[in-house]
């Protein structure tokens, strides 16, 4: 269960990123976090694992606080929280398996990971996580030999092969097209419903966040504006979080991917017939 | 659309007054003129000169391999052993260096203190720090080794500070965020970016510290400087063409080599 407790983050530069945001995230619950470029989606998620240090507030996962730790401890924290990122940053030049296997490195020693010698259960595990993406067969390739699905599901297998207990996605599918953007996001919540695992997924396509999550917040400004089920999030609530122009075009590009996919299945339909 | 205008030109972008363009012109010119005047040219020493600068090229043109092939090979050899070591050497010390002066990665003290190091290097010519050396060390290769490492350290230390600050950040942070240590993060997000640069980088000043080496002889650091040094000091032309052929022989051979290496390595 993760907790967070008026959560601030303001800026060297004097922006307030967030401010006061407070939440919980029960088991096996994902969380869809929508809002407009700018709200403060990608601070917030960063603030869990301390990639950016928050202003004040507390965060706690499974009870302990992560806010004030020694670097020590931080790392021994950063191991239970898995990330899955935007272009999914894969270490390019890196193998496929040397990608996955580096979700270990806070539970091995440097020359454990210097020489590539993880412990054969680590081994084990990321095998079972390669085949469980799908990608069994690329364990030697180099990362950027993937395409961008693949390297998503790499992306995913580094988070999982953590053993996290809490997982934060940032834009999973921003750099993916429609069709394959369904498949990672049908893959994500398939793991975290097998696992029990928590989930904060930051997403700016609001069609896809309905479809695939059980409860969204909406930020707006580094503030809470919304926090319900997706039958909840009606026209008047993403006005609020979107502003009323911006959601009627972003409304009529879902449509429009829509129709356009629907237009390809059938001509490939006309075509094969 | 006939009445579109033909032709355009660039306004000008700095200077935009056309009586301030016009002013700084003709004061660069009556500087040069001025500045060409303070030059105190010798004409007969020129053309006394000339006719030694034609013996050179005609030693070039018939160079003598045989004669002082002894001496040839032994600073020959001296060099490319002071070439090689120092190199190996001088990259083993510049890659801590080298990631203690990346901002992204270090803690500010760290990095102040590692790029002052590159800036003394940087600062100080070889043939400075070779003249430095072999007052103290004595004139032989020894010195000149110790001035290829320290050039060398100025040289790929700060190419490979700037090379880390330039990765792509999403990689290490995502490196980061699984928990991994310091060293971890080095070995696991920076290495796998920075390391066909690195070797690039490291075969580049191979060649380099090879030419320097010529250069540095001259001064006393030993190697085929100074075979060259002495060729030229007893009017042998013909040797010393012998000389400048083979380091251009060998330079040639190092640019083959290290770029067909580093297409290789990419």
């Amino acid at each position: 269960m993760l907790e967070l407790t008026s959560l601030t983050k303001v800026y060297k530069t004097g922006d307030k990123a967030l401010n006061d945001v407070s939440f919980t995230v029960p088991k096996g619950q994902i969380v869809g976090l929508i809002g407009p470029s700018g709200a403060g989606k990608s601070t917030l998620i960063r603030c869990i694992n301390r990639l950016v240090e928050p202003t004040s507030g507390s965060i706690k996962l499974g009870g302990r606080e992560l806010t004030r730790l020694s670097s020590g401890e931080l790392r021994a924290q950063r191991r239970r929280i898995g990330m899955i990122f935007q272009e999914f940053a894969l270490v390019e030049r890196l193998t496929v398996m040397e990608n996955v296997l580096s979700g270990r490195l806070g539970y091995v020693s440097f020359w454990q990971s210097l020489t590539r010698r993880f412990p054969p259960a680590d081994i084990q595990r990321a095998y079972r996580l390669l085949d469980r993406v799908g990608l069994m067969s690329h364990a030697d390739k180099r990362a950027d030999a993937l395409s961008g699905g693949q390297r998503q599901r790499v992306g995913i297998a580094r988070a999982l092969a953590q053993e996290p207990e809490l997982l934060l996605v940032d834009e999973p599918t921003a750099s993916l097209d429609p069709k394959t953007s369904r498949q990672i996001m049908r893959l994500l919540v398939e793991i975290c419903a097998e696992d029990g695992l928590p989930a904060i997924v930051n997403i700016h396509d609001v069609p896809l966040a309905q479809q695939f999550m059980q409860r969204i917040i909406g930020l707006q400004s580094g503030r809470v504006v919304f926090d319900g089920p997706p039958e909840a999030l009606t026209t008047e609530a993403l006005t609020t979080i979107y502003g009323a122009e911006d959601w009627n075009a972003m409304k009529n590009d879902a449509a429009e991917d829509v129709a356009a996919e629907a237009d390809a299945v059938r001509r490939m339909a006309a075509i094969s017939a | 659309m006939t009445s579109y205008p033909t032709t355009w030109r660039r306004p000008p972008q700095i200077f935009t007054d056309r009586r301030w363009r016009i002013a700084l012109q003709i004061g660069a010119l009556v500087y040069l003129v001025f500045a060409l005047g303070t030059l105190d040219v010798n004409w007969a020493r020129i053309a006394d000169g000339a006719e030694r600068g034609l013996r050179f090229v005609a030693g070039f043109l018939q160079p003598d391999f045989t004669s002082r092939w002894r001496d040839i090979s032994i600073g020959l050899v001296e060099s490319l052993t002071m070439t090689l070591t120092a190199t190996v050497v001088g990259v083993a010390i510049s890659v801590p260096i080298g990631i203690g002066a990346a901002r992204n990665i270090t803690p500010r003290w760290v990095y102040m203190v590692c790029r002052s190091i590159i800036a003394v290097s940087r600062s100080l010519q070889e043939i400075i720090v070779a003249i430095f050396f072999v007052a103290m060390f004595g004139f032989g290769p020894f010195a000149g080794f110790l001035t290829l490492v320290f050039g060398t350290i100025g040289f790929l230390s700060k190419l490979l500070a700037e090379d880390i600050e330039d990765i792509d950040e999403s990689q290490a942070e995502a490196v980061r965020s699984t928990g991994a240590s310091w060293l971890q993060l080095i070995n696991y997000a920076i290495q796998p970016q920075v390391m066909p640069r690195l070797i690039g980088l490291s075969l580049y000043r191979l060649d380099i510290n090879f030419r320097e080496s010529a250069v540095i002889g001259i001064v006393g650091a030993g190697g085929i400087g100074a075979t060259l040094n002495t060729a030229i000091d007893r009017y042998e032309y013909d040797s010393a063409g012998a000389i400048l052929l083979i380091i251009i022989g060998l330079v040639l051979v190092a640019e083959y080599s290290s770029s067909y290496l580093r297409k290789f390595l990419q």
